[in-house]
C-alpha cells in the first residue's frame, strides 16, 4: 500500500492519528449499518418473494378469466362496458424512512364501492363480473407489492453503495493512514537519534579541544 | 406535480381489465413506444405497472428508476401467464445486496 504524500512532521503525525481514529470509527459504524440493512433486506425480500409468487399466480389467472370473458362476448361490448370505470382508485403516496432511506409508502384510499361494475348486467357475462371482482381485490395486493419491491430495490442499491464505502475504508484509507503514520514515526525517531548522536559527537569534540 | 395515481402499461388484452377497477390504462404493444410512454408517465404517476414482456425489453430504463422512491415501476404478469421476470428482479436485488443468491438456490 502506498503511503500518503505528506511531510514527516509532528504536526502531520498528530493530524493523521486523528484521521485514523475517525476512519476506524466510521468503518465500524458503516459495518454495523451494513449488517442491519442486510438483516432488514432479507426480511423484505422474503416478503417480496412471497407476494410476487402469489401475484404471479393469481393475477395471471384473473387476467385469463378476463380474456375468456372477452372471448365469449362481443369485443366491442366488453370494451364499452369497462370504458367508463365506476370507481376511481385513489392512493396516497408518501415516503417513510427505512435505514435513513426515503422509501415509498403507499396507502389506498378506499372509495366506498356501492357498485363497482360499471356496466349493465344485461350486456355482459358473469365471467366478466367474476374476473373484475378478483382483479379489484388484487389491486390492493399489487400496490403492496409495488411498495415492498421498491423498498427492496432501494435497499439493495444502498447496501451495495455502503459496501463500497466500507471496503474503501477497510482496504484503502485505513492501511494508507497506518502506513503513513508508521513512516512518520520512523522518520521522527531517526531524526531524534541523529540529533542525539550529533550532540554526543559535539560534546566529545569540545571535551577533546579542552583537554 | 406528481399525481397520486397508478398507471398500467401493456398489451391491450392484459391491461383492459385494470381499466374497470379504476386504474389509468395505456394499451401499448410496441416496446419502443412503451419505453417512451413509461418515461413520460414517470413524471406524473406514483406507481407504474408494466407487463413483464414489455418490462423485460426495457430493463435499462427501469434501472434508472430503481434508486428513487418514486415512481415505482413494477413488472406484472400478463394474460398469458408469468414469464418469471418479476422473480428475476428479486433475484437480481439479492445478488446485488448480498453478493450471492441465497434465496433461490435452495429450490433449484
Amino acid at each position: 500500500m502506498t503511503r500518503l504524500n505528506v511531510n514527516p512532521t509532528r504536526m502531520e503525525l498528530r493530524r493523521l492519528k486523528t484521521r485514523l481514529k475517525t476512519a476506524t470509527r466510521g468503518h465500524k459504524l458503516l459495518k454495523d449499518k451494513s449488517d442491519e440493512m442486510i438483516r432488514q433486506f432479507m426480511e423484505f425480500v422474503k416478503q417480496n418473494k412471497r407476494l410476487r409468487e402469489e401475484i404471479d399466480d393469481e393475477l395471471s389467472l384473473a387476467l385469463k378469466g378476463f380474456m375468456l370473458a372477452r372471448s365469449v362476448a362481443d369485443g366491442a361490448v366488453i370494451e364499452e362496458a369497462v370504458a367508463m370505470p365506476a370507481v376511481s382508485l385513489d392512493i396516497e403516496a408518501t415516503t417513510k424512512n427505512v435505514m435513513s432511506l426515503d422509501v415509498p409508502s403507499i396507502t389506498v384510499k378506499k372509495a366506498d364501492v356501492s357498485d363497482m361494475y360499471p356496466y349493465s348486467f344485461a350486456s355482459v357475462t358473469a365471467e366478466l363480473d367474476q374476473s373484475i371482482s378478483t382483479i379489484s381485490e388484487l389491486v390492493e395486493k399489487l400496490i403492496q407489492l409495488a411498495e415492498i419491491e421498491k423498498v427492496c430495490n432501494m435497499l439493495a442499491d444502498e447496501i451495495e453503495k455502503n459496501r463500497r464505502r466500507v471496503n474503501a475504508l477497510e482496504y484503502v484509507m485505513i492501511p494508507q493512514l497506518e502506513e503513513t503514520i508508521k513512516y512518520i514515526t520512523m522518520k521522527l525517531d531517526e531524526q531524534e537519534r541523529s540529533n542525539v548522536i550529533r550532540l554526543m559527537k559535539v560534546k566529545s569534540m569540545i571535551a577533546e579541544r579542552q583537554s | 406535480m406528481r399525481k397520486e395515481k397508478i398507471a398500467v402499461v401493456g398489451d391491450k388484452d392484459s391491461v383492459l381489465a385494470f381499466k374497470a377497477v379504476g386504474l389509468d390504462v395505456f394499451p401499448i404493444s410496441d416496446e419502443e413506444e412503451a419505453s417512451d410512454k413509461v418515461r413520460l408517465l414517470a413524471r406524473e404517476y406514483a406507481v407504474i405497472f408494466v407487463t413483464e414482456k414489455l418490462a423485460a425489453k426495457m430493463e435499462p430504463l427501469l434501472k434508472r428508476y430503481k434508486a428513487r422512491a418514486y415512481p415505482a415501476v413494477i413488472p406484472i404478469p400478463d394474460a398469458s401467464g408469468s414469464t418469471g421476470f418479476g422473480l428475476y428482479g428479486i433475484k437480481k436485488d439479492v445478488e446485488k445486496a448480498i453478493g450471492a443468491d441465497i434465496l433461490f438456490n435452495r429450490e433449484d
